[in-house]
């Protein structure tokens, strides 16, 4: 858990977020992330976002589902178990492969469902911070990190200039804290007044 | 748009291959009249006929998919296509082409009686079957070549219709009237085809051509499995011909984000592929009927061993493994040599379908085999390329052109 400082620059159009994008990015300034109303296509290559591991990660949990499958299946009806189903052999492969497809399948959907949450860090009762409510609405919100150097007058000017129609600068929790959303926790205090 | 090159110029080389594909075609066919086709020998004979029958569908099937292609995308408001539309459009005049000579060839087959292609044509033989007492009505040569002919005469028609309205499109300027009217025009024709196109090789016409050979035979997988060969296949000679612009340095506003998603479409529809494949298989192989087992009896544990489960591994094993991967899609060594081993693949499919059940027990695939598969590539370079000269690459005037320009995947 650490508090960070954040320049917020708020557009109301995605024709004006790509340039501005552009510009924070080629002035040197770290964006932490854009938030956005819904999926925008080409904004996670203009931030620089690096290609996510989620799918390598379904494709292993795919395999695990094909040999558990594979596994049980050939282990209880052949060695276990062996039973006689309508005169077919016991290792009757092609009647497995709709099982082991969906196996495969559950497997790898539950298991990326899992990764996804925690990545991103979704869970019951696990809350962060939202650095603008119209974020889910109408609203494209980017947050830019400041270090000790960054020069925030300098970056809202930025901003402003660039065509943001809202600028200020928030003390914000980074990680995650353990709250409810219906229930007004804040475990930060001096956090500043929307401008 | 000044300094995009639209006017697609056929290199001497492309020529030069194109004909020497198709004379090698042409002695190859002369040779195999003179050594199969008019051998005394009914086996030689049927070989000959198996293998001008199966490699004439596949080619109009996969030429005849490309604008399968244009239709599906236009009824579904799909405009990243619109940047290499031209592309499907040329390769799809070749569907009244190839049409002709497979209609010629099948009506020759059917009205001179070749029982050895069809076994429904031997009314001895249809005497000795209940099933085919019971098909008679449908499996009759007046139906059959009714049939051949409507099949390829309104896929023609309505896709020259498409072309034509596409051509239309470049010397003319929309404005959202006129434009709205022009994409309602589109969709009504690709709508007539797509209903057409789910009549003939959705259902009804792979019945005629393929299934009948095995008469007695049936399977309610079939004409859906032989859509699905023929459209995969279709993809990857869109995208092997798109590959090939690109390297010529034509296709400018065409890019990775569209070969990609052609990439996908190779992917997908080989995975279902391989889902009729197998339900083909495994219904047939759980219910055990031996009325349904004959079809797979010379496949699976004949002498078509070998070839049938190459086919697997062709045109499931590796586009599964190799396109699995986005960066694979958008890599053009990769993607071109997957387009080569999925319309090979394909071909090998179709090969298996036809001569598994003409030459039962004997596999035939010989220099015949790739003498006729060069002929018709040949004349699929040399038609594509003509037919890409004729026209702009680039439809420019097409209202879905920006949304295809600033296509994301």
């Amino acid at each position: 858990m650490a508090k960070k400082k954040f320049v917020v620059g708020c557009f109301d159009e995605e024709a004006v977020l790509f340039p501005a994008v552009k510009k924070v990015r080629t002035a040197g300034y770290k964006i932490h992330d854009v938030y956005t109303p819904y999926a925008v296509h080409g904004l996670d290559h203009a931030i620089g976002l690096r290609e996510t591991s989620l799918h390598t990660a379904g494709f292993i949990y795919g395999m695990t589902g094909t040999a558990t499958a594979l596994g049980g299946i050939s282990w209880i009806l052949t060695y276990d178990w062996p039973l006689n189903f309508g005169g077919k052999p016991h290792f009757a492969l092609p009647a497995w492969i709709p099982i082991t497809f969906e196996l495969t399948v559950l497997f790898a959907a539950v298991g990326m469902t899992l990764t996804f949450c925690y990545l991103c860090q979704l869970a019951p009762f696990v809350k962060k911070h939202h650095f603008h409510p119209r974020a889910t609405d109408d609203l494209f919100v980017m947050v830019i990190e400041c270090t000790a150097k960054t020069n925030v007058d300098d970056l809202q000017g930025l901003l402003k200039s660039s065509g943001a129609v809202e600028v200020d600068v928030q003390v914000a929790e980074e990680g995650w804290w353990i709250g409810r959303y219906d229930k007004d926790e804040m475990p930060f205090e001096n956090k500043t007044a929307v401008a | 748009m000044a300094s995009i090159k639209q006017q697609f110029e056929i290199p001497g080389k492309m020529k030069m291959w194109s004909m020497t594909l198709i004379g090698v075609g042409l002695l190859a066919l002369i040779l195999g009249f003179i050594t199969k086709g008019a051998s005394s020998d009914v086996h030689e004979k049927a070989v000959f006929w198996g293998t001008i029958l199966y490699n004439s569908i596949f080619f109009l099937l996969i030429c005849n998919a490309s604008m399968f292609f244009i239709c599906a995308t236009t009824l579904a408001m799909g405009g990243w296509s619109t940047t290499f539309r031209r592309v499907p459009e040329a390769i799809s005049t070749l569907v009244p082409i190839f049409g002709s000579v497979a209609a010629i060839l099948m009506c020759y087959i059917v009205l001179s009686g070749k029982s050895y292609i069809y076994n429904w044509l031997d009314p001895k033989v249809v005497a000795d079957s209940v099933e085919l007492k019971g098909k008679a009505g449908f499996l009759s040569p007046g139906l059959f070549i009714t049939w051949t002919i409507l099949s390829i005469g309104l896929w023609s028609l309505l896709g020259m219709k498409m072309r034509s309205l596409s051509k239309e499109a470049d010397d003319t300027n929309f404005d959202s009237t006129t434009g709205q009217k022009f994409i309602w025009r589109n969709t009504v024709i690709a709508g007539l085809f797509i209903v057409w196109f789910a009549l003939t090789v959705g259902s009804v016409t792979p019945w005629f051509w393929l299934m009948s050979i095995d008469g007695a035979w049936y399977s309610t997988m079939y004409s859906w499995y032989t859509f699905a060969s023929s459209f995969v296949t279709g993809m990857a000679l869109i995208g092997i011909w798109v590959i090939y612009l690109k390297n010529k340095g034509y296709l400018e506003l065409t890019n990775n984000e569209h070969l990609h998603d052609i990439g996908k479409f190779m992917f997908a529809f080989s995975i279902f592929w391989t889902y009729l494949w197998f339900d083909q298989y495994m219904l047939i192989w759980y219910s055990n009927q031996p009325e349904e087992t004959i079809y797979f009896k010379d496949r699976v544990q004949g002498a078509y061993k070998g070839i049938f489960f190459l086919n697997l591994i062709i045109n499931f094993i590796c586009p599964l493994l190799i396109l699995m991967k986005k960066s694979a899609k958008r890599n053009y060594t990769l993607m071109t040599f997957m387009c080569v081993l999925i319309i090979f693949g394909h071909w090998l499919d179709f090969y298996q379908m036809v001569m598994g059940s003409v030459s039962r027990g004997q596999v035939s695939m010989g220099w015949l085999d790739f003498g006729i598969m060069a002929f018709y590539v040949g004349l699929l370079i040399f038609f594509v390329g003509r037919a890409l000269a004729s026209k702009p690459l680039l439809s420019r005037n097409n209202p879905f052109l920006k949304e295809s320009i600033i296509h994301h995947t």
